[in-house]
């Protein structure tokens, strides 16, 4: 199926790419454009390509001056700080420092790709000056690339499951997929992704708690390329136990639920346990700033579930949710509804507005309006929770990507236990995205580290090949 | 045009099917760069009937959102917004139309107009063969007055003009549904022009906002903009044919100059131009709605959409015909048949396809409107 003469497929591919997201297709698209033969294997259907490029929807560049996707300026100097700052150092500065400078290609190589950008609107949104957003999201952007890779002549396959990578001395000969078949290829670039939709490996770094996480991303990252290079002595990158997670609507679905599913409510009532006890300061700073803690906050609690509880004042104060809220006339009713002790529900909150201090607050700003005398306290926007309807939502730990991955160089090479880069094998994408991002998280950087590393990965590939 | 006596809309499977995924494209956002309808969607938090009404008829069904969209089936959310616009649409011009009674022709609206216009096609032609003796019908009549040999102009511009007023009274009816039944506000004469614009430029038929549309997405979701120029020579090729019969009036009561006109004179230029144009604009509408997704296609409503597009292709076709056989014997036969048809047309027009340009312009009006208030 793979190399017979008969389809006019080679005896063996210049560069096979596993995985058709973001990373995958740049580096898919760059390599033939330089000539090189080109297959990609996508474990998904057709319909659910992409892994979670489907549920980005922009990336994060480098720009000196405004350009028509992006306005202002955001200076190398700004980006590598706004870095180091969520990273806290955990970084390789030159992988890094390349992944910023390249960065300032990409919107006009996507561009010319067919990827389109929303245009650059000041003030409507608020990262409008460092994010250059896919018109459409990026699903849109995977339809465009995709659509551009066939152009080229590259062979996309679906439902493709890749089960090994065949390494032999740090030679890598090709893959072996899931249905026992092996696809010899000169160059394979691996943008399979991370291995937070594998909830058995998860649970070695988190335990049991695991079980109860929802994946917001593709069901499709598995792990088990990551699984097959990790097993052969290739050098890791990332912790185990580090992933990024958010609190989202406990009833989203177990995969997949994306974007949607988020809960931009917490600041503006009181979270819950299931023993009906507040457990962390809700108000601590704007939502954008504290979101990605909430996931590892809840995940932390028993069960790992917790409840938002508002007031009809607090519920118009942040952007519909993709669930109806539970509504009641009465905390009780609403702490039935959610399946919280109706007393002790009642109790929390009777003690969190006696704490309240008086007068309105202004979520414009941190605004001071703190509780006294809880443990622990809710430092801003801390307005009694007294005017029915009440409405809740339960929150459960989403998880949206993981860091472990293989550790790469300047050319997207994977290195060996030795610390040798494998002359043949290389890695983009979340995969390796532990290398620039070690923790933390910036907003559109993801798609900028796989755009950036698969398109280093298919020109080198294509270079070593003398393409 | 503020009306405070609004109308409640009836709830529906499409009216509840469009709210449902109304909540969770409000909470992804991200096609809110493609067209009118998002932003829209953004002003809102709930989707009672009316504002489903209004998002439905905002909507210019290019597909692109569908095809961008992560909750697209096979999802479990299961989200396809121009295929349910489509439905919510269709049936809030039943429910606008006026008389009532006749809202159930929107029902197997094909067959209705097909059946229709047959009737008006048979009847014409058979009136004019049963009363018209075989000699003038199938004679040859040249100079001014030709075609009134064989039908009085009070008789040929009488009927259409009685079936504009009641077509007319019938808009304006239906017009101020649409205005109560969606809580649409005058937005002013910036909003007028705004709307005035996207209707002239199509901008949101090609999936992006910006006007330099990405296109409506073919087959394997490959973006074309030739529904928006297959469009615009339907409605342009339209709006000559309109100026063509506009001239003729004014040519045959003011200048005293009878039909037909020569072939470079204003009214034949204009209907020549506007004729081909509709050809042109339908035959290839007719291909792109042909080629468009199978899932963003609403299976019931098509034949409404087929029908109109086949009757708009064959008037205009033979008006052309007409046009070329008018010095022969066959001046007749052509005659009756192209009058048959531009009659019938007419006759449904209130209860055909034709009705989107209506409320499509009075959605992007409100639209307007909205935004400006919103913008402040």
């Amino acid at each position: 199926m793979y190399t017979s003469n008969d389809n006019g497929y080679p005896e063996r591919w210049d560069v096979l790419v596993i995985g058709a997201g973001n990373a995958g297709l740049c580096a898919a698209i760059t390599a033939a454009e330089a000539g090189c033969s080109v297959l990609v294997l996508e474990a998904a259907p057709r319909d659910m390509r992409g892994g979670n490029t489907r549920h980005t929807r922009n990336l994060r560049a480098m720009h000196e001056e405004p350009t028509d996707v992006l306005t202002d300026a955001y200076s190398f100097e700004e980006y590598f700080e706004d870095l180091m700052r969520v990273t806290r150092g955990v970084t390789n500065k030159e992988l890094a420092g390349l992944t910023l400078e390249k960065s300032a290609e990409l919107t006009s190589w996507l561009g010319e790709r067919g990827v389109r950008f929303q245009p650059a609107l000041s003030g409507t949104l608020n990262l409008g000056r460092t994010n250059a957003f896919f018109l459409g999201g990026g699903r849109a952007l995977l339809n465009s690339l995709c659509r551009h890779a066939e152009g080229l002549g590259v062979a996309l396959h679906y439902d493709t499951e890749v089960a090994d990578i065949l390494i032999d001395d740090g030679f890598c000969e090709g893959v072996r997929l899931a249905g026992g078949e092996t696809v010899p290829a000169k160059k394979v670039i691996t943008t399979a992704g991370g291995f937070e939709a594998n909830l058995d490996w998860l649970a070695e770094g988190w335990g049991e708690a695991a079980k109860n996480f929802l994946v917001r991303g593709t069901p499709w990252n598995t792990g088990t390329v990551l699984k097959s290079l990790l097993d052969q002595g290739v050098k890791p990158v990332g912790a185990l136990d580090q992933c990024h997670a958010v609190a989202i609507d406990a009833r989203a679905p177990k995969y997949d639920g994306g974007i949607a599913s988020r809960i931009d409510g917490v600041p503006f009532g009181i979270v819950l346990n299931r023993d009906a006890e507040r457990f962390y300061d809700e108000g601590e700073d704007f939502w954008p700033k504290r979101y990605a803690i909430w996931g590892r906050l809840v995940a932390g609690q028993p069960d790992q579930i917790g409840y938002a509880i508002l007031d009809s004042v607090g519920v118009s104060r942040f952007m519909p949710s993709v669930f109806t809220p539970i509504r009641d006339d009465s905390i009780e009713g609403l702490a039935d509804q959610l399946g919280l002790d109706p007393a002790e529900a009642r109790a929390a909150v009777d003690r969190f507005n006696a704490a309240c201090p008086e007068g309105p607050i202004d979520q414009s700003v941190l605004d001071g309006k703190a509780t006294s005398g809880l443990s622990p306290e809710k430092t801003n926007w801390a307005a009694p929770i007294a005017v029915p309807p009440y409405y809740g939502f339960p929150l459960r730990p989403g998880i949206t990507f993981t860091y472990m991955g293989v550790e790469v160089n300047e050319s997207a090479q994977i290195l060996m236990a030795d610390g040798k880069p494998s002359a043949n094998l290389y890695a983009a994408g979340e995969i390796m995205a532990g290398n620039v991002l070690g923790q933390g998280y910036l907003a559109g950087i993801g798609m900028t580290i796989g755009a950036v590393f698969g398109r280093i990965a298919g020109a080198d590939a294509a270079r070593s090949l003398n393409r | 045009m503020d009306d405070v006596s609004l109308i409640k809309l009836a709830s529906t499977p499409a009216h509840e099917e469009t709210a449902r995924i109304m909540q969770i494209c409000n909470a992804c956002r991200y096609c809110e760069g493609f067209c009118a309808v998002f932003p829209a969607m953004e002003r809102r938090r709930l989707f009672d009937v009316g504002d489903t009404a209004q998002l439905a008829n905002l909507c210019h069904h290019c597909g692109a959102c569908y095809h961008a969209c992560q909750y697209a089936p096979p999802h479990e959310f299961a989200v396809n917004v121009p295929l349910t616009l489509a439905e919510r649409r269709a049936e809030t011009w039943a429910e606008f139309a006026w008389p009532g009674p006749l809202s159930g022709l929107f029902e197997r609206n094909g067959l209705a107009l097909v059946m229709i216009i047959t009737a008006a096609l048979a009847l014409a032609v058979g009136l004019m063969l049963a009363m018209i003796s075989p000699q003038l019908f199938w004679g040859v009549h040249i100079g001014e007055g030709a075609f009134y040999v064989l039908m009085p102009h009070t008789v040929m511009a009488g009927i259409p003009m009685a079936i504009t007023a009641f077509t007319i009274v019938a808009f304006i009816v239906g017009w101020r549904r649409y205005w109560r039944g969606t809580g649409a506000r005058w937005g002013g004469w910036p909003a007028f022009a705004d709307a005035m614009s996207a209707t002239a430029t199509m901008r949101n038929l090609g999936g992006d906002n910006s006007g330099d549309g990405a296109g409506c997405p073919g087959p394997d979701d490959r973006n074309s903009l030739a529904r928006r120029h297959y469009h615009h020579a339907t409605f342009y090729g339209f709006m000559l044919c309109f100026a063509s019969t506009s001239t003729g009036t004014i040519y045959h009561y003011l200048l005293g100059r009878e039909a037909p006109y020569g072939y470079l004179e204003l009214p034949v230029v204009l209907g020549t131009v506007g004729g081909i144009m509709l050809c042109v604009g339908t035959a290839g509408l007719w291909r792109e709605k042909r080629r468009m997704e199978p899932a963003v296609r609403p299976l019931a409503k098509l034949g409404m959409d087929y029908a109109f597009i086949w009757v708009l292709f064959w008037v205009s076709a033979t008006g052309l015909v007409l046009l070329a056989l008018r010095e022969t014997s066959f001046m007749g036969l052509t005659l009756a048949i192209h009058l048959g048809l531009v009659y019938g047309f007419f006759l449904v027009l209130p209860y055909s396809k034709f009705v989107h340009g209506l409320y499509r312009f009075a959605a992007l009006l409100a639209d307007a409107g909205e935004a400006r208030r919103s913008a402040m």
